[in-house]
């Protein structure tokens, strides 16, 4: 187990550091640098190289990502071009933002999520389960920037419950966000339920099938009994990956919604970042998001092995 | 030897399968469904340039924002273009470019994760933790980045779409061989001295392909998916050109005024992509392979 645990931990280790790699040289090998884009693309001259002299673009690469990438470690990604901030404070704000979203959207999300699966995995093919395996078709295929504009449109524009926008600025209370950020939680928490729902489902129909349901069955045994001592553990250790890829997920999506909703989010300001060409941004929130990534999905990886005896003591077994 | 008459198994051909695999599809309705509605969506692309009732960037001042009437079904946007026809052709560009990118997706993250899959040792442990790290970015990132640099021509979407898209394809064409390549027949291959080449074409292709061609329908619909939130985002295609997703981010100011703007390319790219979803869903069905468990990424 426990060198399993350390093997883990070390490719985790290894995929953010090639991470960082890939990270480091697209920004090098991509035409133009931070000052090319701060002084304008044709800028010239004096002025550049002062520039580059200040921002220390001139040392050699791998020099650089030595001190980029321990900087990084350290948490510290050097400051803003254009505004001469601390980078690791402006985006920190927006992560707390962009978390406040994720959050509300996995509370509210996997619970229901995983109630509707097992429902509709237990009475499959009624009319409730075709109902719900529908809508959840639509709900995981249908584009966020459709189901956010639908929304804005039913319940902002027509009925006038919710603001459709969000304006209130990046450093204000977060709870200054109610109502604002209904909608966008509502939008993101429908893609996610949509696809942890297919996935319990198509689980639940599994475990209910296996022999050994059918001999409590034959037994006797209660259904209430079934479904909670024999089903539910079985069906929903595989759902911890899934709740791990859509965290995944939620890190990409996310951008659209905020950028629908105004929400001044991590994916808002990664946009801005990419217009304004400030690369130290972009790579300080790349690196930022493809840790969580990795750990997000090492400890839902970690979790199913550590919740399910079978795999347990498989490893054990073949260490 | 070779005059020893082996006796020959009658095996259906390609063309015969590919048949039973449609009607398999469209046994159950749903697969019915989604087949119609690529078909139909794949029929629009084609020839509505030579039926549609305007021109799709024929602006008229005077007749803005108007809602449907017996000249304009789907009314008019804010330059006071006809809706209808712009959605009808709304799907062209998305289709082009997605239409060549899956392809090369598929081509060249299926061979590399067949040969990954085929070679194993330390060369595939490396690929696979550089794949997982370019799993690990937003795909909107990897896209923008490039989109911003060098411009959102055909030239720069197809490749960055069929690049970024092809790495998760190693993925899962790597699993697959897996599964296959401990099998006995994969063995007597290489008991006969078959080349890898060969192996690769007759014992593992025609059995990863199955998985693949699953994975092709999902990737497809993913890059439609993308490429229309790059639209929407505004660095997709640039307009005048017809496109979904430009047309519901520029219609959705105005929706409050007239929402048939949005709710007419909002309809049809819903259909289109839920029409994969479903025709990829009848295909696993078909071919035996529970897709629920394919994760999102």
């Amino acid at each position: 187990m426990i060198p399993m645990l350390i093997r883990r931990l070390l490719l985790g280790a290894v995929t953010v550091w090639i991470v960082s790699i890939i990270i480091f040289a697209g920004v090098e090998i991509l035409p133009g640098d931070a000052c090319t884009a701060f002084l304008e693309r044709d800028a010239k001259g004096q002025l550049l190289e002062n520039c580059r002299e200040e921002q220390g673009l001139n040392r050699p690469a791998m020099e650089r990502y030595v001190s980029w990438a321990s900087g990084a470690v350290r948490g510290d990604f050097g400051t803003s071009i254009g505004g001469d901030q601390s980078i690791a404070e402006m985006v920190g704000l927006r992560v707390k933002l962009s978390l406040m979203l994720a959050m509300g959207a996995l509370i509210g999300g996997v619970p229901l999520a995983i109630f509707l699966g097992v429902v509709t995995g237990l009475w499959r093919d009624r009319p409730l389960d075709v109902f719900l395996s529908t809508a959840a078709i639509f709900a995981m295929t249908i584009p966020e920037f459709i189901s956010a504009t639908i929304l804005i449109l039913i319940f902002s524009i027509w009925l006038g419950w919710v603001p459709g926008i969000v304006i209130t600025p990046a450093d204000a209370p977060v709870l200054d966000f109610f109502p604002e950020f209904i909608l966008p939680i509502v939008v993101l928490g429908m893609v996610m339920t949509a696809h942890i729902m297919r996935m319990v489902r198509s689980s639940v129909i599994e475990v209910m099938a296996s022999d050994y349901v059918q001999m409590a069955t034959l037994k006797g045994v209660p259904f209430r009994r079934i479904v909670f001592r024999h089903v539910l553990p079985n069906a929903l250790l595989p759902a911890i990956n899934v709740v791990a890829l859509t965290v995944a997920w939620l890190l990409g999506g996310v951008v659209v919604v905020e950028m629908v909703f105004n929400y001044p989010g991590l994916g808002r300001m990664m946009v801005d970042a990419i217009s304004d060409r400030d690369l130290p941004v972009v790579q300080a929130i790349a690196m930022i998001v493809a840790t969580t990534y990795v750990c997000v999905n090492l400890t839902a990886d970690l979790m199913t092995m550590i919740l399910n005896p079978r795999l347990r003591t498989l490893y054990m077994r073949s260490k | 030897m070779s005059d020893i008459a082996l006796p020959r198994i009658a095996r259906p051909g390609r063309m015969r399968r590919m048949g039973t695999v449609l009607r398999d599809m469209a046994s159950s309705p749903s697969g019915m469904i989604g087949l119609a509605l690529v078909a139909a969506h794949l029929v629009m692309a084609l020839i509505s340039p030579l039926i549609v009732p305007f021109d799709y960037k024929a602006m008229d001042s005077g007749m803005v924002l108007t809602g449907p009437t017996g000249t304009h079904l789907l009314g008019t946007d804010h330059l006071g273009r006809d809706v209808f026809t712009r959605v009808l052709m709304g799907g062209r560009e998305a289709l082009l470019v997605t239409g060549i990118a899956t392809p090369f997706a598929m081509l060249w993250g299926g061979m590399m994760g067949i040969l990954l899959g085929l070679a194993g040792g330390r060369l595939d442990e490396v690929m696979m933790r550089v794949v997982d790290a370019f799993l690990s970015l937003p795909w909107i990132l990897k896209l923008l980045v490039l989109v911003m640099t060098f411009g959102n021509g055909m030239m720069v979407i197809i490749p960055t779409l069929g690049f970024f898209y092809g790495i998760p394809v190693i993925r899962v064409a790597r699993a697959a061989t897996h599964g296959v390549v401990a099998r006995d027949f994969v063995l007597a291959a290489k008991a006969r001295g078959h080349s890898r080449f060969s192996i690769i074409r007759r014992e593992l292709l025609p059995n990863v392909l199955d998985t693949l061609m699953v994975e092709g329908a999902m990737r497809w619909s993913w890059m439609l998916l993308a490429f229309s939130s790059l639209s929407f985002l505004g660095f997709g295609t640039s307009p005048p050109t017809p496109d979904w997703g430009l047309m519901i981010s520029e219609s959705r100011v105005y929706m409050p005024l007239s929402p048939w703007g949005v709710l007419g390319p909002m309809v049809a790219l819903s259909s289109l992509i839920i029409g994969i979803n479903l025709s990829a869903d009848a295909l696993a069905k078909a071919m035996g392979i529970d897709r629920a468990r394919k994760a999102v990424v």
